[in-house]
């Protein structure tokens, strides 16, 4: 049996029967109690849990962040909410030098069971220090995870994954997403990291997404098959662990190669990607890889250019195009 | 010199005694492996601060916690680490306290409720609350002292920690080690205030300051900190005026300090206050068998040190992550 939820209800899903499964989980970010959070994610959990585990935050990202660190590495599971992951970059270093190397410099001592999530990439009109896709820095670091569900269910395995694990976890959300609805099985557990779904089949060409990414992906598939081009969708769910054992497969049998993503194409996910194609599939390529990402620029305000900058599915299908017609 | 006030315990001084000349003794021996090329990177010398550490790790049980800024060796022994330990760490050494992947800035003792040093000016003082909103989530009484340097007082991760750590009523205590310069540069030229305890008017929990010469009063001042924190969660600022003998690091030749002003401090060396304190108490025979033992004990740390066995790559994945690396 499953249920129709908005991603938005999933994750709050998976983190109410988290807290409720395990006293040591607690809730921590601004407006996350009171105010039934920015984006609603949190709503009801104040009611339902407590002051002593919904903690409203101050304005002081890089405070709670460290904090919730501390307590993560004397046993605690917090989940730190940033409104959106935009305002992570005061808290950059908390996470590049004490969650993700705590571990390391303590010589294994402690483990740091901590999750970090919020909102991701662009939203709509809110200017370019509130549209960044920070995915693409946080994946760089070791010792850190970072997942991007693109669908309600993936969002709540993903979660209850997130939240028992002892490593520092980074969920990626999308403020587009949270209203999106989706079939969650009643049953839905805990989905292991650092394995992808094939969204969709086809034969011509591997389309590799994550996020949003996955929605516009699936849509430029739709206008391809018009065109007679069978593209194969890969929505990667994570990207640290990468499952590039399912994107290999993918392209030695589609021989092509397209990502696509939000945030600039200079390094990145994409260029991960294409680096582990290329090392691991060499011979069966037919086109050079192609990346889709955010144009080289801070975003716009304007609406007409903030959609120019994003990936849309046109020029999925335009990159797509160059890609199978050659070879 | 005339003893004044209650009777001292002078069991207690001696073993606060040892302690203090352990640390000289290990700093002053890891000043010449530094020179002799045993120890890399950044080393940082207590000397001179000694009965910081000692006096305040004294006011605590053992199942208190302690976080540090670089400057840490000398905290990490005054909590119990093992000078073999402390020793084997800035050799690089697998039997270090970190396995010798931290180094001299990154002394861990989880056991001892020692939760590191760190390398990122200020960025601890957040983590340290995290302890300390742990201790209070967990009702376990545990007290957590957060040391710092003068030099952390401009940054972030100062404000937002102690503004955290009084607007949850944490109990920790912080501890402001004023040595006067930050690293090169004198305090009137890095503050506007020329007392750090001020700051704690604006965060509205109560301040100390007082100069460290005397190791029993330390511990005194720190414990009254202490209590507060443990018995009605109430934080406080203590600025302990201090000051390091030796350069900020080994690669620092005190320029900025005159040999005039360096040797007036010397003077009035807190170690040796304890010593002589000590020597109202106890005979010289008694004395020199306790420093006899210190002795034996350094070199015997030493001598693991060079001996002990490097670290292997086996332990770097392990170390990075817990259960399966992500990549």
């Amino acid at each position: 049996m499953s249920r129709t939820l908005r991603y938005r209800e999933a994750l709050r899903e998976a983190m109410i029967e988290e807290m409720e499964r395990d006293p040591n989980v607690f809730l921590m970010g601004e407006e996350v109690g009171h105010y039934q959070g920015a984006y609603k994610v949190t709503e009801g959990i104040l009611e339902k849990f407590g002051e002593k585990r919904v903690i409203d935050t101050p304005i002081a990202e890089g405070g709670f962040a460290g904090l919730g660190i501390g307590a993560a590495m004397v046993g605690l599971r917090p989940i730190v909410e940033f409104m959106t992951w935009n305002f992570s970059a005061v808290a950059f270093d908390q996470i590049l030098n004490n969650a993700a190397k705590v571990r390391q410099m303590s010589g294994g001592q402690y483990t740091c069971p901590i999750v970090f999530r919020g909102p991701n990439a662009s939203a709509r009109q809110v200017g370019s220090q509130h549209s960044h896709a920070m995915e693409h820095f946080y994946t760089h670091v070791p010792g850190l995870k970072v997942i991007a569900p693109a669908f309600a269910a993936d969002a709540k395995g993903l979660m209850k994954t997130a939240i028992r694990d002892n490593n520092p976890v980074l969920v990626m959300e999308s403020e587009t997403l949270y209203n999106t609805k989706g079939e969650v099985p009643d049953d839905q557990g805990p989905i292991p990291f650092g394995v992808a779904n094939v969204v969709r089949t086809g034969k011509d060409v591997t389309i590799v997404a994550y996020s949003r990414m996955t929605h516009v992906a699936l849509e430029a598939a739709e206008k391809l098959a018009k065109l007679g081009v069978s593209a194969e969708v890969i929505d990667l769910r994570t990207l640290r662990p990468l499952d590039e054992d399912t994107i290999v497969a993918s392209v030695k049998k589609t021989h092509r190669c397209v990502t696509v993503h939000e945030g600039w194409p200079y390094g990145g996910v994409g260029a991960e990607i294409s680096d582990r194609v290329q090392r691991l599939a060499f011979d069966y390529l037919d086109a050079p890889i192609l990346r889709v990402a955010s144009l080289d620029v801070p975003m716009p305000y304007n609406a007409k250019l903030e959609q120019q900058c994003m990936p849309q599915p046109e020029r999925v299908v335009d990159t797509v195009l160059r890609v199978v017609h050659r070879g | 010199m005339a003893h004044e006030g209650p009777p001292v315990d002078t069991d207690h001084l001696a073993r606060l005694y040892r302690q203090m000349f352990l640390i000289r003794r290990c700093e002053e021996e890891a000043a010449r492996a530094y020179a002799m090329g045993k120890i890399g990177g950044f080393l940082h010398l207590y000397i001179g601060q000694e009965a910081v550490g000692v006096g305040a790790l004294a006011a605590l049980e053992s199942k208190d916690h302690v976080v540090t800024t670089y400057r840490d060796h000398g905290i990490a022994l005054a909590k119990g680490m093992t000078a073999r330990a402390m020793m084997a760490e800035l050799f690089g050494k697998e039997t270090g306290c970190s396995k010798g992947l931290g180094g001299s800035m990154h002394m861990f003792d989880a056991a001892n409720g020692m939760h590191g040093g760190y390398g990122i000016i200020g960025g601890h003082i957040p983590l340290a609350a995290g302890i300390a909103f742990a201790s209070k989530y967990k009702e376990d009484g545990g007290v957590t002292l957060c040391f710092f340097g003068d030099g952390a007082v401009p940054i972030a991760g100062f404000h937002e920690g102690i503004g955290l750590a009084a607007l949850w009523k944490l109990p920790i205590v912080f501890i402001c080690e004023n040595n006067e310069y930050s690293m090169g540069t004198p305090l009137s030229r890095t503050l506007p205030t020329s007392e750090v305890a001020n700051y704690a008017r604006g965060y509205g929990i109560p301040s100390d300051r007082f100069v460290a010469e005397d190791v029993l009063e330390v511990e005194r001042r720190i414990g009254e900190a202490v209590k507060l924190a443990r018995e009605a969660n109430i934080p406080t600022l203590v600025e302990v005026k201090t000051y390091r003998f030796r350069g900020h690091s080994m690669s620092d030749p005190g320029k900025y300090r005159t040999p005039e002003e360096v040797e007036a401090r010397k003077q009035r060396d807190p170690l040796f206050r304890a010593r002589t304190q000590l020597e109202l108490h106890w005979d010289m025979a008694r004395l020199d068998a306790l420093e006899a033992s210190v002795e034996e004990e350094v070199a015997d740390a030493v001598k693991f040190a060079d001996e002990s066995p490097e670290p292997t790559a086996e332990l770097l994945a392990p170390t990075t992550y817990d259960g399966p690396f992500a990549s």
